[in-house]
């Protein structure tokens, strides 16, 4: 139980995706001005990590790893296996679960391309995981993403309102509020270690 | 548009990391020492020159309908080219990248080369392109490594410089001075073009056609 704790939260706050580690920029920038938005796109960045670290592990040990060594594909694999598990889940969503879909389904095309999904899947297996932990590394680098946009958003409908210098507005304004944003989980590098250490 | 127009819209009209706002990752990760930013602008350099050719000699081949899983499986096999090729001469390079490089596959530049140029243009073309872009690419990480390293470490190139030495900014060299220092930088492109680069396109997401596409869906709504 404690070790489950402290793979879930080393993921989601130590090791912020977005924050510490610069994965997933794109849409930390680009869907943040709005809090449902952010809401929606990161319940969906939840949904497809965690579904393609469990789907990308097997495949990486059982079929990669196992009798003659294709490791060096795991690049190509892993972005086929997740733009495909992207559309399999949104062609599901859209039959089975249409309130989801209608949900999710606008954020779902555009997660490909988000460097913190194949980011995770690879991590875990350059970490040496082994299964529990890759999903729950997966689960925690999600919530961390979803902590990070929703602070993020509220943070950006203040920035809106203020008036920079001109040179500043729009994205420049928004990078500098992103650091004082990503100041904050500094503070809590090392806690995790003394709460459970 | 001469080949030399072509070539140097790349390093500045319309550079991809300060004007077009793409592949903001890399940019912001690797930009700690100066060696690695340039190892990372080179191996997206070639990435791009190479995929920037083979979708230009395939925009005919390739039906429309399923362009984008085929310009990424593309990407991803020059990426693993140049994985591999890192790695066997380069390993001490391969190693501070780390993830990073495996990256250059969704990097929104490439992507957005391949839809915005190289399935319009013809090879000669979209490898200039290529070219430009991926210089523009490293010239902007190369002089926001410069800073970080100068002003946060003290070093350039890991060469000690004689007062910045003794007098470091950490903060810079982590993640809240990546992000200050390239918000800066575009304010500085802002107030030098007075604002006329980057508000056409508004951000960095919508650079790039996959986003546009969902960005765009999600405004109608």
């Amino acid at each position: 139980m404690k070790t489950i704790f402290f793979v879930i939260l080393t993921a989601a706050i130590t090791n912020n995706y977005v924050l510490v580690k610069f994965l997933g920029i794109c849409p930390f920038l680009g869907v943040s001005k709005k809090l449902d938005q952010a809401t929606g796109m990161s319940l969906a960045v939840i949904f497809v990590e965690v579904l393609a670290a469990a789907v990308t592990w097997p495949i990486y040990h059982l079929l990669l790893d196992g009798g003659i060594d294709f490791t060096y594909m795991e690049t190509v694999v892993f972005i086929l296996v997740i733009a495909a598990l992207v559309q399999f889940v949104e062609i599901v969503l859209k039959k089975y679960v249409p309130s989801l879909h209608k949900a999710l389904g606008v954020y779902l095309p555009l997660i490909t391309t988000n460097c913190g999904v194949l980011g995770v899947t690879l991590n875990n297996i350059t970490d040496g995981f082994n299964f529990r932990d890759s999903v729950l590394t997966a689960l925690g680098c999600g919530l961390g993403f979803f902590l990070a946009m929703v602070i993020f958003s509220g943070v950006r409908s203040r920035v809106e309102e203020a008036t920079p210098p001109k040179a500043f507005e729009g994205l420049p304004i928004t990078l500098v509020s992103a650091a004082i944003v990503s100041l904050s989980f500094f503070g809590f590098a090392g806690i995790l270690t003394n709460l459970f250490g | 548009m001469t080949k030399m127009q072509n070539f140097l819209k790349g390093l500045v009209k319309e550079n991809p990391t300060l004007v077009l706002v793409l592949g903001t990752c890399p940019t912001l990760a690797i930009s700690t020492s100066v060696v690695a930013a340039f190892g990372m602008g080179i191996a997206a350099t070639v990435v791009l020159i190479c995929s920037n050719m083979a979708i230009s000699a395939l925009r005919n081949t390739i039906p429309d309908r399923v362009r984008i899983p085929c310009y990424i499986v593309l990407v991803a096999g020059f990426v693993t080219v140049v994985e591999l090729v890192m790695e066997a001469y380069a390993y001490s390079l391969y190693q501070s990248l780390g993830v990073y490089l495996a990256l250059i596959v969704v990097n929104c530049i490439i992507l957005g080369r391949a839809e915005m140029y190289a399935n319009k243009h013809g090879v000669v073309d979209s490898a200039i392109d290529g070219l430009g872009m991926g210089l523009g690419f490293t010239l902007a990480i190369c002089s926001m490594a410069t800073i970080r390293e100068i002003l946060g470490a003290g070093s350039w190139c890991g060469i000690p410089i004689p007062w910045f030495h003794d007098n470091p900014i950490g903060i810079l060299t982590i993640a809240p001075g990546g992000f200050f220092v390239f918000g800066c930088m575009i304010a500085l492109v802002n107030k030098i073009t007075k604002g006329k680069a980057i508000k056409k396109k508004e951000f960095g997401c919508m650079g790039c056609m996959l986003c546009e596409k969902g960005c765009g869906k999600e405004e109608k709504q």
